[in-house]
């Protein structure tokens, strides 16, 4: 168990409502869910979530915590917002998905190789690194990411996709040497780590 | 002087060589005819998208977003913000509408913007491209500098999720927005209105990471459009192009159809009817080349 997650136990004891409220992004609106089950059946991925977003609402009402921090299901969102314009109560859906998600990882409890978490953890860092998306890095940090050999099998599968790209000039193969950048990357990594010791304090996710 | 400034957001896939490179060679050739002048916002940054969300927490997206107002502030003040871009636009707007709602945030997000000598002042605004072109010019302005109608072409008006929602286009509905299909007619094409699959997701960032559930999106998206009698797909969002238009070949080669359906942005239609060649349409950086808009383009 992470020391931030035994931390969380410890203050919230079975009240996961409340550290859902105070610690996940937009939480303060799941006590509004009134289970109509609208969002479940708006989702475009609806069929792989194994708790709808109307579940996994009632769930942290009931204390589920566990259930719900290791759950697969709202790293399935897709950022579609289908389920926030049709939500009749209006609530965030979207954001609490990605807040339980975030929060999840964030504790060290959500599913180990579950390759949205994986490849949503790549995207942030690449763009974190030098300000833009390297498309080139991004997609071979992907098909790499379970070692050599099956990144070669992937990459050789999308072999003609890539050249096409290419073709297209619209992957650049020179990208491997650095790419697109800021000019004031030192000011917006500051921004970055200011912004992340502001959240981690006011959330208690400091050790 | 240009009848029109904005400070210009142009995303990480619009860049040169990047996955939307055509995207921005036709905005630019679309702009030139309407007198547009689009500046970029000095030294911008991505804007986290929303699958930024897992490792970038909420307040460090803010505060990137933010850092790119304060830029535009500062260096083109009085310019709304123009995205091109669904995720640069959505992931900027709703920052903006955080911020503006809420003074605690703003304070933080000052702090964090100070780390850089940087401060947002909460007097941008943010828009998308479609709705420069509907509000700022309106259908009938943009019908006048039509050159060449894309007579007979029939187009399935794909607008996609986050072009649409929760924000979408004023005035038009999240189920049926009717946008895509006026600006094809204004450009003299034909848009099928029966297309039912206009709002439906494309998996998004999730076509690498789930790329069968994507790719079951991404055939119905591309067989409706075929079903309704469509020649190409035309759409205002770069993933929701690049999605459909790449992976047709992977859904071929596992699923047996023989899918080979153009995708092109609005942008590229307007060039063309522009009287924009080929190249000014980006027309060369279609993966699934658009036979009929670049017989236009060469009349």
């Amino acid at each position: 168990m992470s020391a931030h997650n035994s931390q969380a136990v410890e203050r919230y004891r079975n009240d996961f409502l409340r550290e859902v409220e105070e610690r996940v992004e937009e939480g303060q609106w799941v006590k509004m869910c009134m289970q109509c089950g609208v969002c479940a059946g708006s989702c475009p991925f609806g069929p792989h979530w194994q708790h709808s977003p109307q579940k996994l609402f009632m769930m942290i009402r009931a204390g589920k915590r566990q259930e719900v921090l290791s759950s697969d299901s709202m790293w399935m969102c897709t950022s579609c917002y289908n389920c926030v314009v049709r939500c009749p109560r209006q609530l965030p859906i979207t954001h609490i998905m990605h807040g339980l998600a975030s929060y999840a990882h964030r504790l060290g409890l959500a599913p180990k190789s579950q390759p949205t978490r994986e490849f949503a953890t790549m995207f942030w860092n690449n763009l974190a690194k030098k300000g833009r998306v390297n498309e080139l890095k991004l997609t071979l940090a992907l098909y790499f990411k379970d070692g050599l050999v099956s990144g070669i099998k992937t990459a050789l599968g999308m072999q003609s996709i890539g050249l096409g790209m290419v073709k297209a000039k619209r992957l650049n193969p020179m990208e491997i040497l650095g790419g697109h950048g800021l000019k004031d990357l030192k000011g917006f990594h500051a921004i970055i780590a200011k912004a992340r010791e502001i959240e981690d304090k006011k959330k208690g996710l400091v050790s | 002087m240009a009848k029109k400034e904005y400070a210009f957001y142009p995303g990480c896939s619009s860049q040169l060589k990047a996955s939307a490179s055509n995207y921005l060679t036709s905005v630019n050739s679309m702009c030139k005819t309407l007198d547009v002048k689009l500046t970029e916002i000095p030294d911008w940054n991505c804007c986290g998208a929303s699958i930024g969300y897992a490792e970038g927490g909420e307040l460090p997206r803010i505060a990137i977003n933010a850092r790119n107002f304060a830029l535009a502030e500062t260096h083109l003040p009085g310019q709304d913000i123009v995205a091109t871009c669904a995720a640069c636009w959505l992931g900027a707007r709703e920052s903006k509408d955080r911020l503006d709602e809420n003074s605690v945030l703003m304070k933080e997000t000052n702090e964090a913007l100070a780390a850089a000598g940087l401060h947002y002042k909460a007097e941008v605004k943010v828009r998308h491209m479609v709705e420069v072109l509907i509000e700022d010019f309106g259908y009938d302005e943009l019908k006048k500098p039509v050159k060449k109608p894309l007579e007979g072409v029939k187009f399935a008006g794909y607008v996609g999720c986050q072009t649409n929602r929760p924000f979408g286009i004023a005035g038009e509905s999240f189920e049926n927005p009717k946008y895509l299909d006026k600006m094809v007619e204004t450009l003299g094409g034909e848009p099928v209105e029966s297309y039912d699959q206009k709002v439906t997701c494309c998996g998004g960032a999730l076509a690498f990471s789930e790329p069968d559930k994507s790719q079951k999106q991404i055939r119905d998206i591309v067989e409706s459009a075929y079903d309704h009698g469509a020649e190409m797909i035309v759409t205002p969002c770069p993933l929701c192009q690049a999605n459909v238009e790449v992976y047709q070949s992977e859904i071929n080669k596992k699923q047996g159809t023989k899918f080979n359906m153009p995708v092109l942005y609005y942008s590229q239609l307007m060039s063309v009817a522009y009287g924009g060649s080929m190249k000014d349409a980006g027309l060369d950086g279609q993966l699934i080349r658009a036979t009929r808009l670049e017989e236009i383009a060469k009349k």
